[in-house]
């Protein structure tokens, strides 16, 4: 090209999926660093922030976006095709956040059908008055022609299950400075993993990066949930029986949620090495467990309510199992 | 077309495993359906290795190890079955039929009880069916690698 000499600005995307735009609002959380990406790169699409209609990102040239967040799993065909669409428009394609990494929250529905999730929302909530028992349709005749919306999948799906990712940001949302670490990697070129890394975090347990108090001998005689216990503010959660996925998590996140005084929750997913979070957990959590006999085992797990719920709350789509067997 | 199944069985080193071959030098019959593992100690078994089995299409997965108090490294079998509960109720959470997942003690004397463990399990799951755990996301969304 003729202006090869003049360093192009950087064009970035980012783009929601089955997300709560808490990703999005992490990008504002740059504060004024905003301004600095604004000035090395020009925002092309941004559904969010920005008026552009799909037709116009079909319009653009393949690889023609150098940066695109894709943040929130893919839900609903509308998702699905808007993850086939920025992977051939873009260069580099980074799952942004826990929703597009592992299927995040949205990611729970897979413990249902979409048949189940249809019926609890629109015939079974307290709030709903449904007589008719009309639920959403894909296509729907009216006089004026056809109206489609988009269809719901039976299943929600993380990124890399749809296309390729080239790189993920895990968090919920992920950490604003760390985004701008992994964006002045991007614009300089320098100090890129490998296609396929989790960047924006490190290769550390959230344990090893924990303050707390903790022992080398573990011994769980009761599971609380965080609210039936007095928490010291000191010891370490686990040891005091709330579960803190901490040793299934991977660190970057800076271990908020501890220093909050609230137990880790795993949304930075698994650490390198380990490919399911919740296996992981239960490997750690189940030999802790202070019993010999089967019976007394029983009686302990009994006070882990949801343990699947627990384990998997940010990476049920992109764990072993995917979902719930139906 | 018969359906066959497969059970992938852990078994360990130092009872388990000499027991599944004491069956085999006694020349006992029973059920071609397991694929045996040996692993040093039960103790070893991460809950990934059994998802992992039926992710891959294991019709059931079976965890041996020795006898309580028996352990070779004094409580691997204890930490077996404490993390098997576990995922015992993370499993049925997860819709797989119970049945599908099976811890037993076998000794290294008891080539005739392992015998009888595998054609009670085929049995099972024969009746249970195959299992669906490699069947169930609609796969034609997924990209084509």
């Amino acid at each position: 090209m003729a202006q090869e000499s003049t360093k192009p600005k950087l064009k970035l995307a980012i783009y929601w999926g089955a997300a709560c735009g808490g990703c999005c609002v992490s990008v504002l959380d740059t504060h004024e660093k905003l301004l600095d990406i604004v000035a090395a790169a020009d925002l092309v699409f941004w559904p969010i922030a920005m008026d552009i209609k799909y037709k116009d990102v079909e319009n653009m040239p393949d690889k023609s976006i150098d940066l695109t967040l894709f943040n929130g799993a893919v839900r609903n065909s509308e998702n699905k095709h808007l993850a086939q669409l920025l992977r051939q428009k873009s260069k580099i394609l980074v799952a942004y956040g826990s929703c597009a990494y592992m299927g995040g929250i949205p990611g729970l529905a897979n413990f249902f059908s979409r048949n189940e999730i249809f019926k609890r929302a629109y015939e079974e909530t307290e709030s709903t008055l449904n007589p008719d028992k009309t639920i959403p349709l894909h296509s729907f005749k009216v006089k004026e022609g056809i109206l489609e919306i988009p269809e719901m999948f039976n299943d929600v799906f993380p990124l890399n299950q749809i296309v390729d990712v080239d790189y993920y940001i895990p968090g919920c949302p992920p950490q604003s400075e760390r985004l701008l670490e992994v964006f002045s990697a991007i614009v300089s070129g320098i100090g890129l993993p490998p296609a396929g890394s989790v960047v924006g975090a490190n290769d550390k347990t959230n344990c090893d990066e924990c303050k707390r108090k903790k022992s080398d001998k573990k011994q769980i005689k009761r599971f609380y949930r965080p609210w039936e216990i007095q928490d010291d503010k000191e010891t370490c959660f686990i040891e005091q029986g709330v579960i803190c996925m901490g040793p299934a998590t991977r660190g970057g996140c800076g271990v908020r949620c501890v220093e909050g005084n609230s137990p880790c929750r795993g949304c930075y997913g698994p650490p390198p090495g380990a490919t399911d979070p919740g296996a992981k957990m239960m490997a750690a959590i189940g030999t802790m467990i202070a019993a010999d006999k089967p019976e007394e085992i029983d009686e302990i797990i009994e006070t882990i309510v949801d343990p699947a719920g627990l384990f998997y709350r940010f990476s049920l789509p992109g764990s072993i199992l995917g979902r719930k067997i139906l | 077309m018969n359906f066959r199944p497969t059970i992938v069985a852990f078994l360990c080193n130092w009872c388990a495993y000499t027991g599944a071959d004491l069956a085999g030098t006694s020349r006992l019959h029973y059920a071609p359906n397991v694929r045996i593992i040996r692993i040093m100690c039960s103790g070893r078994i991460e809950p990934t290795f059994i998802l992992k089995a039926f992710k891959e299409g294991a019709d059931g997965v079976l965890v041996c190890g020795c006898h309580p108090g028996d352990c070779h490294y004094q409580e691997g079998n204890y930490k077996c079955l404490r993390r098997f509960k576990l995922l015992e109720k993370f499993v049925s959470q997860m819709g797989i039929e119970k049945e599908r997942l099976k811890l037993e003690w076998i000794s290294a004397s008891e080539g005739k009880q392992f015998a009888e463990l595998i054609n009670e399990m085929t049995k099972t799951i024969l009746q249970l069916g195959p299992g669906k755990v490699n069947k169930t996301l609609e796969f034609e969304h997924f990209k084509t690698k």
